[in-house]
């Protein structure tokens, strides 16, 4: 076994505990390189088909080439696709920097989602190699009954044994992916030949190195236009992967405050 | 507007470069010994750090009126910035001149010790850092252990903080000689010992002139001779059953093979039923079946050739190397939980995907490894380890750790949550059903009372063969035979159990097999009470022979009556193989394959080449040498 053979079948092995272990699941695609590469990890763990609801909270600002990919692709894949809304800027918490508080209508469009189809568990698409606060993560990440994060109360987790039982109201978000880093994400887009949004390649000296509302997501300075060369170019950068994520750099914690509250 | 793009049709796609060995690597040791200043020292020597990250550090740093503090690095919850400590493990990678490294900065403090745990059993290796001038301390000793008990064998102890201690050789020595002595005591082999100075990067990356009289490696160097763990590809099969899939007309058995590897076309056992079956194919996507063997670390989806029940947390592996089921475990686990764990106690066990309750039966050698003191008693208290004895409501297929380190590890859950973990150090094997409260009445005489009225020691004789082969015939005239001379003989005959006993059974692998253990269990029962039971048995799977063999052990005399199954068919005295080839009786034996004769036994006979007279001289002979009758009865009455 190779690196991503390995990578492939511990995400299979969390996949298969998380349909175990819980009753109302569904995976989130935002759409993105990573959680393209989950939901092709899910035709593996249970044989083409994906046995779950896929739910895009919706913020009506993605690129559009991201919602083409969407509708192709939930048809080709024969997803259940649940597209949610999420609710007006006005509705967020004011104190939050203008960029994060933009971000923050995904949390509560997630959360009232998980109100309306009552999920125990949410299989999301987050790296510990993206960030410092995502970089703590369980596996099986419990959420409070307002879907916040206790990281200071986590529980222990080790040998591939996850803690399962939710309380009322409450849910898992399960991690697939949290082990992988952004280029095992490319070498494995390219091994297995899984379909990519096109924004993520150069063009005229800039390309985005991840996915998000179109207001808050900036391109960055590149020439990679193959994956191969995006692989190249991973090797050398000394640039963050999500640079061009306005949200992450208002405050010191501005990214905490989200993800405690419950951001993905 | 494309959307269609795929990587391979995108030009100036290349092959992945060459593969760099992958090494987790976790950092422990005792709060403010310096593991948050190390990994960001280590990332700043190896040039890991993203642009600005240095500047946004001292920036951060200014702002709170403190010193530059590397740590802040990795804390990156504002509650860890503001108290100076880490509370929760997190992950970042760098890389070495020959190793791509995952380091795992742990917590130190006692309180998160949950936390250390969640990081140091993912790694493959560990840096167990020491202050130098606090030396060794409780929760260095603590965090030795631990390591111990994950199963990480690959240990570097770093000395920091040398800069406080002038640089001394003899301070260095001293603490190097404490530590060795400790995790020599514990069976691991520091890789090396090296002094530095986080803050300063003294050792770090490169050996300065302050520390000229140290000739070992740097950290980094350190770092480049570490290994991954590989998959356990060698050992026997292990395959826990995660879930049952029937999303088209597949049945798919899914789950990791954590030990071995498996093929199409393998024979199977399924503990802890014991049913018997092949591997038909191994399924997969987008491209199935795939052929050829598939090793371990594999997440798999398997067939089988036959329809059988099977459910998440049985355990697949192959018969001659198959696990035995326990109802009763010797575990050595760390408990994390705040509420003591107390004998009495009940708990919720997982062992790979099986779970079941089960009771603390008894607690030994509670001790905090911190303060290595060693007390007997009947309750760990958290951050303790302990060694305790499990009576499971279900029976588990699991394997001492040594064994089988995947297949022998446990967690306990408490409320849902994990609440401590360990090693299965013994199975007992042999006692299905023993709930703790019942308590088996022993006999009111002992085995030299009986050996002196009936002149036997107490025996199981176990005839198999196919049906008609003579094994009924045989079995009443040793037990007329042995009536005759004294003794004490019951023939348990499997149909006429079948018509008690065993009426509620029928004729599927598992009933089959389940129809053995309670022949054997009946059997073991009397030939441990001094009868000899006379079993005459079809028998079919060698399998459920074994199963009976271990229920029976030393008591256990397996007589192969090897009549051929063209002398059976001809004899026919039930009209079960008229019946069988008419289609009438599905589930015979003898008709098709399905007997398998047994590779070694105590006693051949074929009823065709020989007599009953002589036949039964051949038994009584076997059953002398094996010290079951006794040529001259013993008067043991003499001897009160």
């Amino acid at each position: 076994m190779d690196h991503l053979d390995e990578l492939e079948a511990k995400s299979i092995y969390i996949l298969r505990e998380g349909f175990a272990r819980l009753k109302r699941l569904a995976l989130l695609w935002s759409l993105g390189k990573d959680s393209n590469v989950m939901i092709w990890l899910a035709r593996k763990a249970f044989f083409g088909k994906v046995p779950f609801p896929c739910m895009h909270v919706d913020t009506g600002k993605k690129f559009p080439e991201m919602y083409a990919f969407r509708d192709h692709y939930s048809k080709e894949w024969g997803l259940d696709l649940r597209i949610e809304p999420c609710p007006p800027v006005e509705a967020v918490d004011p104190t939050l920097p203008p960029a994060a508080r933009s971000a923050a209508r995904k949390t509560e469009g997630l959360k009232l989602a998980l109100a309306k189809h009552g999920f125990d568990g949410l299989i999301a698409g987050i790296r510990r190699d993206e960030e410092a606060t995502r970089a703590k993560e369980r596996v099986f990440s419990p959420r409070g009954t307002e879907g916040g994060w206790d990281v200071r109360d986590q529980p222990p987790e080790f040998w591939d044994q996850f803690n399962a039982s939710v309380p009322a109201g409450a849910h898992l978000r399960i991690h697939p992916i949290l082990h992988w880093t952004e280029a095992d994400i490319w070498a494995y887009t390219q091994r297995e030949n899984i379909p990519i949004i096109p924004l993520y390649l150069a063009t005229n000296g800039k390309r985005y190195r991840s996915l998000g509302d179109q207001d808050i997501t900036f391109p960055v300075a590149s020439n990679a236009s193959s994956i191969a060369e995006i692989l190249t170019e991973l090797e050398s950068t000394k640039i963050p992967e999500r640079a061009g994520r306005a949200l992450d750099h208002e405050t010191e914690d501005a990214f905490e405050r989200l993800r405690v509250a419950g951001y993905l | 507007m494309n959307i269609l793009a795929t990587p391979n049709s995108v030009k100036g796609t290349a092959a992945k470069t060459t593969e760099r060995p992958q090494v987790s690597i976790v950092i422990v040791g005792h709060v403010d010994h310096g593991k948050s200043t190390l990994v960001g020292r280590l990332l700043h020597e190896t040039n890991s750090l993203p642009e600005g990250k240095l500047e946004m550090l001292k920036a951060v740093s200014e702002r709170r009126g403190m010193p530059f503090e590397w740590s802040f690095l990795l804390d990156a919850l504002q509650t860890e910035r503001d108290q100076g400590i880490t509370i929760d493990t997190t992950q970042i990678q760098f890389r070495t001149p020959a190793r791509d490294i995952v380091l795992i900065d742990a917590p130190g403090h006692a309180e998160f010790l949950r936390n250390m745990i969640t990081g140091a059993a993912q790694a493959d290796a560990a840096v167990l850092i020491i202050d130098a001038l606090e030396g060794v301390r409780d929760q260095t000793r603590r965090h030795g252990y631990l390591l111990h008990l994950l199963g990480v064998k690959q240990v570097c102890v770093v000395i920091n903080k040398m800069d406080r201690v002038d640089f001394s050789q003899d301070r260095f020595e001293e603490i190097a000689h404490e530590i060795r002595e400790h995790l020599t005591t514990l069976g691991v082999t520091p890789t090396a010992v090296i002094p530095i100075s986080a803050r300063d990067g003294d050792g770090v990356a490169a050996n300065t002139a302050r520390i000229g009289w140290y000739t070992g490696p740097t950290v980094v160097g350190a770092l480049d001779t570490l290994t991954p763990m590989r998959a356990l590809t060698e050992l026997p099969l292990r395959l826990p059953v995660q879930a049952i899939y029937k999303f088209d007309d597949r049945r798919i058995v899914a789950g990791r093979i954590e030990a071995g590897q498996l093929a199409p076309g393998d024979e199977i056992v399924i503990m802890p039923a014991g049913k018997i079956a092949k591997i038909k194919t191994v399924e997969s996507w987008p491209v199935t079946p795939v052929s050829g063997a598939q090793g371990a670390g594999r997440s798999v989806g398997i067939t089988l050739d036959r329809e059988l029940f099977l459910e998440r947390g049985d355990v697949i592996a192959h018969p001659a190397t198959a696990p035995r089921d326990s109802h009763r475990l010797h575990a050595r686990i760390f408990w994390l939980h705040e509420t003591p764990l107390k004998t009495g106690d009940t708990v919720l066990v997982r062992i790979g995907t099986m779970e079941t309750r089960a009771s603390v039966v008894a607690i030994e050698q509670a001790v905090d490894p911190g303060e290595l003191t060693s007390r007997e008693s009947t309750s760990i208290a958290r951050n303790h380890v302990g060694e305790i004895d499990l009576a499971l409501a279900r029976p588990a297929a699991a394997d001492p750790y040594t064994d089988n380190p995947r297949n022998g590890r446990l967690v306990i859950e408490i409320g849902g949550r994990i609440a401590g973990g360990g090693l299965v150090l013994s199975i007992e094997a042999g006692k299905r059903a023993a709930p703790i409260d019942i308590v088996p009445v022993e006999s009111a005489l002992q085995p030299e009372e009986r050996l002196a009225r009936y002149h036997h020691a107490g025996a199981v004789v176990w005839f198999t063969g196919l049906p008609a082969a003579g094994k009924s015939t045989l079995a009443r005239a040793l037990e007329r035979r042995l009536f005759t001379r004294g003794g004490a003989a019951v023939l348990l005959d499997g149909d006429t159990l079948r018509a008690g006993l065993n009426g509620d059974l029928g004729f599927s692998p598992a009933d089959r097999r389940e129809n053995i253990r309670r022949l054997a269990e009946v059997a073991a029962h009397l030939a441990r009470n001094g009868h000899i039971a006379i079993v005459a048995a079809v028998s079919p799977a060698a399998d459920d022979r074994a199963q009976a063999r271990r229920i029976a052990g030393d008591l256990f005399h397996e007589v192969y009556v090897a009549t051929s199954a063209e002398v059976c068919e001809s004899r026919d005295p039930k009209g079960h193989y008229a019946k069988a080839r008419a289609g009438q009786l599905p589930a015979f034996t003898g008709i098709g394959n399905d007997y398998q004769p047994p590779a070694v036994c105590e006693l051949v006979l074929d009823t065709a080449t020989r007599p009953i007279a002589e036949s039964l001289a051949e038994i009584e002979r076997m059953l002398t040498a094996r010290h079951v009758l006794r040529e001259e009865p013993t008067d043991f009455a003499a001897n009160i």
